[in-house]
Order: structure tokens, then sequence, then C-alpha cells
């Protein structure tokens, strides 16, 4: 079947869709956009988190026909031309990347968090991640990224 | 497979009828596991995300809530909070942020699993589950009936879930639920309480600790006659004890991965024993200026 959405602000009309097929598939496979990893398949890992019409969901628990007409925001859409997000930044500069496999879904439930809540504490930040997991980094440096990242966001309001 | 798309409630149920076997899917976060893991090839996918009658809410001339069965759990917490404590106590134990977003109470009763996390709520406060077809129209089906075994329903094959019924709280509700870590967990059990000041009566459920979610009657009807409703005293020791053995007896859990029959009721037995004492403790202070 086909499949119409719009990317990261970009209209895609996707054909030969499989019918039972997640949109994680097919913005990795089909649409180019590997940056949303494929990890669980069962929703428990957050891997291949995006924004659904401006709420952070699983992409591997969306039905590809269930985004028909949606919008759909990646990893690869939150920087700006060559300029990173504040959040994408404070990842780098804190060390919250190792491997790095579970950091486009960190990056992006961490930014929506920050839109939502500009200062959050850090029982927020617990609860807003405890859907995304990393076995590198132990946490830490991610807290302290997105501590960073929501510090010079509220600054820079 | 096909991939249905009805834009209203009436499509939704037209293609039900036309395709029963198609598998209804609101949020994915049931039906899509057993898709990516091939546990299931459904013949049809009957999308309900476009059917807006399912995403709102509203009251019943009645005073009770009818909550279409769309509404996220993230919804669930935010919009119905206060109306639906125990339901929201719930659904803040569900999976994730991520998840909260897409799952839904109806996609909950849809996969009925004697593990999920609505429905120990749903029957404490003496919710009804509004089912439709086509071809017969509305069932009102109260959720004491709607469970009829592991993931089975009273819902017929050309029927789909369209809202639950339920009054807002009078008492204090809770909800507690027993897992490895404090996020995406499945419930090992859990339990619900709602108290019912108005008529003396006490509400509960078992979650994941039978092959349904189900009430502990035996339970409920003891507390009710020994609670002092027009008190403010502390409970004695001896009637939450006595209240936890109830709860617990009213339970038929089995032994599997994630726990022992035994585990679950002595841990059915604790949360009963909790339940009660918060819900009491905030019926008191209630009570207190009144009296």
């Amino acid at each position: 079947m086909r499949v119409n959405f719009t990317v990261n602000g970009r209209p895609e009309a996707v054909d030969g869709v499989w019918e039972g097929e997640s949109l994680l598939y097919v913005l990795r496979e089909r649409v180019g956009l590997p940056g949303s990893k494929n990890a669980c398949e069962q929703g428990e890992c957050g891997s291949c988190t995006v924004y659904l019409d401006g709420l952070p969901v699983c992409a591997c628990l969306v039905a590809a026909g269930q985004a028909e007409g949606c919008q759909v925001r990646t990893i690869e859409g939150l920087s700006d031309g060559d300029r990173l997000d504040p959040v994408q930044e404070a990842f780098v500069e804190c060390g919250a990347v190792q491997c790095g496999f579970c950091t486009p879904g960190l990056i992006v439930q961490a930014h929506d968090l920050i839109e939502r809540v500009p200062e959050p504490g850090d029982a927020e930040i617990r609860e807003a991640l405890a859907g995304n997991l990393c076995r590198c980094t132990g946490y830490e440096k991610i807290l302290d990224a997105v501590r960073l990242a929501a510090a010079r966001k509220a600054a820079a309001r | 497979m096909e991939f249905l798309r009805p834009a209203t409630w009436a499509e939704a149920l037209a293609a039900k009828a036309g395709t029963p076997d198609a598998v209804p899917i609101q949020g994915g976060t049931d039906v899509m596991v057993e898709i990516n893991f091939d546990v299931r090839r459904p013949v049809a996918l009957l999308d309900l995300n476009q059917v807006a009658e399912l995403r709102g809410w509203e009251p019943l001339p009645d005073g009770r809530l009818r909550v279409g069965a769309g509404v996220p759990y993230a919804r669930v917490i935010a919009e119905l909070g206060e109306e639906l404590p125990g339901l929201a106590q719930a659904s803040r134990t569900v999976g994730s942020p991520q998840i909260r977003n897409r799952g839904s109470v109806g996609g909950n009763l849809g996969a009925a699993s004697p593990a999920g996390d609505s429905h120990p709520p749903l029957l404490a406060g003496d919710a009804v589950i509004e089912v439709e077809s086509a071809a017969r129209g509305i069932r009102l089906i109260p959720a004491t009936e709607f469970y009829l075994g592991v993931k089975r329903s009273a819902l017929a094959p050309d029927e789909l879930i369209r809202a639950f019924w339920m009054s807002p709280a009078t008492g204090p509700q809770y909800f507690s639920k027993v897992g490895t870590r404090n996020a995406m967990v499945i419930a090992v059990c859990s339990f619900a309480i709602a108290l019912h000041p108005g008529e003396h009566r006490v509400g509960t459920g078992i979650g994941s600790a039978a092959p349904t979610p189900r009430r502990a009657p035996a339970a409920e009807e003891w507390l009710a006659g020994e609670l002092d409703w027009g008190g403010t005293a502390a409970l004695a020791p001896a009637l939450v004890k006595r209240f936890g053995e109830l709860a617990a007896e009213a339970a038929s859990p089995i032994d599997d991965v994630r726990g022992t029959a035994a585990y679950r009721r002595h841990a059915i037995a604790v949360m009963a024993r909790r339940t009660l004492t918060w819900a009491w403790n905030d019926y008191r202070e209630r009570v207190a200026p009144c009296a």
C-alpha cells in the first residue's frame, strides 16, 4: 500500500509498504532515515523514539498506515542545517554518547521533556527517560546533558 | 494483510462487521509487538486512529463519565486524575511516557490480559464497558462480566469497544502494583481499592493473580460492614490484616516467569493492607472537618 506523511517537514509518498510494517521500518528502510534505531521492536528500549504529530512515541509500535497524513519528526529533523540542537550539543559535550545506539531516542525524548518542562528537576528527567535504555553510560552523563541542555534553553528564552 | 482505515465510528462498525477477523489497532502497543515478533498475522488491521468519537470523553446525564476507548493513558492522567484517581494512578504505571502517549484503556480492554493495569481500578470503580456492533447496536457490559479468560473477553467478533463509563470518585481510590522496577514493567500482580462512602461500600480489583482480573467480593462486603464510616479513628491492625487475608483468598494465581503463586498471594495481601490504609487515612482527613 501507499503511505503519505510528512517527515521533518518534507512530504513523503511511500509505495509498497506491507500492511503490518512499522513506521520505524518505513523511516529506516524506505525513506532513508536510519537515525531512529531498531533494537527491541516491543517498546521496551526507546531507541526508535520519534515525534508523531508532536508526541514522542516508539516508532516500532506505530503501524506505518497509522502515520497516514501525520507529521513525523525524527532525530534527523532536530538540527537546523549544520547547527545541532542544544540537546544534541549537550550530549556531545557531557560525554553522554558512548556506543551511540540509544542516543537518538534519548535525545528526542529529552528534547520533548525540555519543550514541555523548561526547568525539569531530576525526578522529572528520570521519569521522562524511564522508557529509554542505555547499556554504556550508567545514565549519569545523560542526566548531566539534559540538565545542561535545559539550562541553556532556559537562558536563551 | 488488509489495512482498514475507517474515518468514523459508523465506518469502523461496518468494517468490523464485514471483516470480523480484523484486529482493531489503536495505540499499537500490544498489537504491533505481536506482529513484529511474528506471533500474529491477522487477515486485516482495523486502524481506529482516525475515529474521532473514540478520542473524547464527556459527562453523562447521570453524572458518570463516558471515556472514549482511544483516550491514551497520558490524557487519562492529565485530564481525569481528579475524577478517576485510581485509574489515573494505574495509568502512571503503564510502560513509559512513549507508551502512555499511545496506549489506551480501550486497548487494554481489547487485549484483556489478566495483567493489564487499567482492569483493577475499572473493577473497583464499577466501570461499565460500552461495546457496539452494526447489527445489534450498543451493549453495556459491567467490567465484572467483561473478562472471561486469559486474553478473552465478552466482546463479540463483530463488536468494537466504544467507551467505558465510570462515576467520578466519591471517596479515596488507590492502586498498587508489584514489578521489578518502577517503569516499563508488566505487573507481577496488582491491587486497586475504591471507597464509596455514600453507599458505605468498598470496591476492589485484583490484577495478574487469576485467569482474569477480578474483584474480591467477600473482602469488600466484610470490610464495608466493619468500617466506622462516620468515625475518624485509625483502622485496627486486626481489621487491616483480615482484609488482606480475604483479598488474598479471592486470588487464584499461578507460578510463572514473573513470580510464584505463593508470592502473588502474599503480595496481594500486602497491597490490600497498604491501599486500604492509604485510602482510610485520606477518608479520615475528609470526614474529620465535618465531625
